[in-house]
């Protein structure tokens, strides 16, 4: 399994200080002990909510943090701790991102061909004929015409950006992309070439996955597997299926009924309370307990650790303790 | 069922462009009746934002233009009204709520400041009546701990606590209409869940009408009774909520559901609507959604279909379609 | 490779749009204006030996303060110089002055100001000797290096160069801190990007817009400021003409010979107005906050 694994992370952890004077400067845990694993050519999606942190988790796998604790480790790499720089540098090239909004993804002032070849040009990879022709063929793999690269960014819509932002992850051939909200900014039309390209791309090229995003109807439709994070911490990781069709933790139940469905004759369940609580003054204990239906004493005071419920089925709630 | 509360006739809105005055609505004619709760679904570029935006005339002058049209509220053209009459309907008879709960609050005044705004200027409140509905306001809202909370600032409430603050403001008057413009689109689902429930229960309620604009079929199947779908500044399709999500009849509101990821099971691949969604100066000749559509015939490429009743309440603009609907 | 296409989803680009910059701002009223005034003002610099043929320092005592003529266009002065010929070479000395000030706080501006935004430790040292440069008002700082290094042309175009930077690094780096954190100079940073090349490629060219509209108003404060420092005695010496010195020749003689002091004041105004409205016309195009106004 572990021979598998694209991304292994175990336990991050990432704080941010804020605030300028030393003397209010406080710490943002935004993440605490993330584990998971990417398996080659497979989709995890990771689903929360804003300020659950999820973003951030993407940035770190690319590099672009340095978490505060715990181990990354890319295609055997481990690219946190001391040999950080060196492995990082080795793998770079097989790690790409996809931007949530294809209109800041794109320098409005490159022309697309050189914006897709960037990549290339830094590794020094091709030559010049190469690197047109390299160009040309990424144009044609995510469908675009081949004259798209003599173009600006802002010839293009939203859906086609994305597809540029896409080539331009694709330039290296990369084992991994984090996908960040890859189609939340685009028209429902354009949603779903988008998402259709990137399971192509998949299927052609066996890269692995990590789909972030907040809608869970398209994670469903994407992902094999799926963790639900809240307020920085994985409350349930399961298979698509298990997740969807049996949800077990009172957050993850909570959202699924609340995405609106196409559908005028459901009849809605209750509609959850409360927000998401505020990272600079978490409650103490589960972090869910205060909008939980089902909290209990032990909630306020004890915070539930990520276990196996089921096999290959995490939950962190203490409802499932006792089973 | 007498008049509608507001009718819409045969609106063009044009906006200025590199090229020339280009139309982002064209054509579009609907009523609102008293009470009535109807939904404007749409992508970018539909001309949704722009038809709402419009009753109220809040284009910038010189930017937009309105070429043909009227829009009736009370005996009333609001698009041949004076500044001064317009003002008085604004907030009072309608009122609006927009996406941006961040921008649509003022930074450096009071939550108290900005609900007693309107009260002040419309019903001529005194400040400590003012003050008070403001905090009664806030309790309809539902937001938590009203009296305190009234004298806060905006920054220190969140995205959903300043919504629920942008729609205490837009009821304050008790508005016969209101428009919500993509109001949870900002926000969080389990957020938007809260606040659709909230804009249902004041419905209720206050029994004012609503004009919900949204992309999101999912909001639109869960709040509204009616349902009108735009594409590229025309209306396609308009239909009572049950009948527009059961059978759909034009090919692009057909293709909007089938290209939506299902949250039930469904098909592994998403169907995907081919084409790109037109700028609104390029010109099409015939049908705009012809190029996309999978049901596209010689006739569409020629005439430009126009929006016909094909079964009660029910108006489709597709020339093979309500052809068809014609026939039997 | 070509099926991964899916089809035909990707279908039509969308009909090319070039050149909308320029067409934008050939339909910009005020910057058309403004363009053909500095344009013309320009091109009378250059051409003025072709254009008057006299030499502005020959003195024909005979001619002492003859008012404008079909002659003298301009009048004379007390040396019986021809005014019109002279403008027409202050134009020269007082266009490049505006000219060379502009370009060197623009350079000055945006390397300092790209270096600020992108190095932090930097950024608090630039920024203070910034902010103790901006702590004298202009003219003074001006009046201060040119009495050191001595009233020559040069010396002007140094001083103005130093009053003018701090503020155009204020606007790059302010540019410069928006966008170095957006998603495509992270996209560059996760290809791994030397920090050279995020700053030329990236940030630069996306950051140098508001400079652009500022150094044109840099040109014209130049103008005006070489003209108070003529006039204080510290700029252009005379006998080269610039529009400065011309009216500061011209003060002591205001109410006898008034042409002596309009027609340099006049040239002064024509260039300060053509570039304002040069800069407020490439604002309006350039800064897409303020779109859709005016």
């Amino acid at each position: 399994m572990a021979d598998d694994a694209l991304v292994e992370v175990r336990d991050l952890d990432m704080a941010f200080n804020v605030g300028k004077a030393r003397a209010r400067r406080t710490t943002l845990q935004v993440l605490r002990k993330l584990s998971f694993d990417v398996g080659r050519g497979e989709t995890l999606g990771l689903v929360g909510e804003s300020g659950s942190g999820k973003s951030t988790a993407g940035r770190i796998l690319v590099g672009l943090f340095e978490p505060t604790g715990g181990s990354v480790k890319l295609f055997g790499r481990t690219i946190t701790g001391p040999e950080r720089k060196a492995n990082l540098a080795a793998v770079r090239s097989r790690v790409q991102f996809v931007f949530q909004d294809p209109h800041a993804a794109l320098n409005p002032r490159m022309r697309v061909g050189d914006s897709i070849a960037e990549p290339i040009d830094i590794a020094g990879a091709h030559t010049r004929r190469d690197r047109s022709h390299r160009v040309k063929e990424l144009l044609e793999m995510v469908g675009l015409p081949r004259d798209a690269a003599e173009r600006f960014p802002h010839e293009f819509s939203g859906g086609q950006r994305q597809r540029i932002v896409i080539a331009r992850a694709l330039a290296l051939e990369p084992g991994f992309i984090v996908c960040d909200e890859p189609v939340s900014a685009l028209d429902v039309s354009m949603q779903a070439q988008v998402v259709n390209l990137l399971m192509d791309l998949q299927t052609k090229f066996g890269i692995g996955y990590l789909f972030i995003a907040h809608d869970l109807a398209v994670v469903r439709a994407v992902a094999q597997r799926v963790a639900v994070i809240y307020a920085g911490s994985i409350v349930e990781i399961a298979s698509k299926d298990a997740l969807y069709e049996q949800p077990q933790h009172p957050y993850t139940q909570a959202l699924l009924d609340a995405v609106p469905r196409p559908d005028p004759a459901r009849v809605r369940g209750p509609v959850i309370g409360g927000e998401v609580p505020s990272l600079l003054a978490p409650p103490p204990g589960c972090r869910f307990h205060t909008r939980c239906p089902h909290a209990m004493p032990r909630c306020q005071v004890e915070e539930p650790r990520l276990r196996e419920t089921a096999p290959g089925r995490q939950t962190a709630c203490h409802l499932y303790e006792t089973l | 069922m007498a008049s509608p509360l507001v009718s819409i006739d045969d609106l063009t809105v044009q906006f200025r462009t590199d090229r020339g005055w280009a139309n982002a609505v064209e054509g579009v004619s609907f009523d609102i009746a008293e009470g009535e709760c109807v939904g404007v679904v749409g992508e970018s570029g539909s001309g949704k934002s722009v038809t709402a935006l419009s009753i109220l005339r809040l284009h910038a002058r010189g930017a937009a233009r309105y070429s043909t049209g009227a829009i009736s509220y009370a005996g009333r053209d609001l698009l041949q009204a004076s500044e001064r009459d317009l003002r008085r309907i604004r907030g009072r008879d309608i009122a609006m709520v927009f996406q941006d709960p961040m921008s649509s609050l003022n930074p450096v005044l009071t939550i108290c400041d900005q609900i007693s705004e309107s009260l002040r200027l419309h019903q001529g409140m005194s400040r400590a009546a003012a003050r008070k509905k403001a905090i009664e306001l806030l309790d309809l809202v539902r937001i938590p701990d009203a009296a305190r909370r009234v004298d806060e600032y905006p920054h220190r409430l969140s995205g959903g606590m300043r919504q629920r603050v942008m729609i205490a403001i837009a009821i304050a008057c008790r508005p016969r209409l209101l428009i919500a413009d993509e109001p949870t689109t900002a926000l969080d689902v389990t957020i938007q869940a809260q606040i659709l429930e909230l804009l249902r229960d004041l419905r209720a309620e206050l029994g004012m009408a609503v004009m919900l604009i949204s992309h999101d079929l999912g909001v639109i199947a869960e709040f509204a009774r009616r349902v009108i779908v735009m594409y590229a500044g025309r209306i396609v399709e308009d239909a009572p909520v049950d009948v527009l999500f059961q059978s759909p009849r034009h090919p692009y509101t057909e293709g909007l559901m089938a290209s939506m990821p299902a949250l039930d099971g469904g098909a592994a691949r998403l169907y995907a609507i081919p084409g790109r969604i037109p700028d609104p100066d390029e010109t099409i000749d015939g049908c705009r959604f012809g190029p996309r559509c999978a049901h596209s015939e010689p006739i569409c490429r020629t005439a430009p279909p126009r929006l016909i009743a094909i079964a009660d309440g029910h108006r489709l603009r597709c020339t093979p379609r309500t052809r068809a609907a014609d026939l039997t | 490779m070509t099926d991964i296409a899916a089809g035909s989803i990707s279908g039509s680009l969308a009909p090319r749009r070039r050149f909308v910059l320029l067409r934008r701002l050939a339909g910009h009223r005020s910057f058309q204006v403004g363009l053909i005034l500095v344009a013309l003002l320009t091109l009378a610099a250059i051409f003025a030996p072709v254009i008057t043929g006299v030499d502005p320092s020959s003195m024909k005592v005979r001619f002492r303060f003859k008012p404008p003529s079909e002659a003298f266009p301009f009048g004379t002065d007390n040396f019986g110089r021809d005014i019109f010929t002279r403008v027409l070479y202050g134009a020269r000395v007082s266009l490049w002055i505006g000219l060379a000030v502009a370009a060197m706080s623009g350079l000055f501006g945006a390397v300092i100001g790209i270096l600020a935004a992108q190095f932090r430790r930097l950024d608090a040292i630039l920024m203070r000797v910034m902010d103790a440069l901006m702590s004298f008002p202009a003219i003074l700082l001006a009046l201060g290096v040119t009495a050191a290094l001595g009233p020559r042309m040069e010396s002007v175009i140094i001083a103005l160069t130093v009053a003018y930077v701090p503020a155009g690094v204020r606007i790059v780096r302010a540019s410069a801190l928006v966008v170095r954190e957006l998603d495509y100079v992270e996209a560059a940073r996760i290809a791994g990007a030397s920090n050279i090349r995020i700053m030329v490629r990236h940030i630069l060219p996306n950051s140098i817009s508001p400079l652009i509209v500022h150094v044109t108003f840099v040109f014209a404060y130049a103008i005006l400021a070489e003209a108070a420092l003529s006039f204080l005695g510290v700029g252009v010496q005379p006998p080269t003409p610039s529009w400065g010195n011309i009216i500061a020749e011209g003060r002591d003689y205001a109410t006898e010979a008034w042409w002596v002091m309009l027609f340099p004041g006049l040239g002064i105004s024509l260039a300060a107005l053509g570039l304002n409205l040069l800069g407020d016309g490439l604002r309006d195009i350039l800064d897409p906050r303020l779109k859709g106004r005016g």
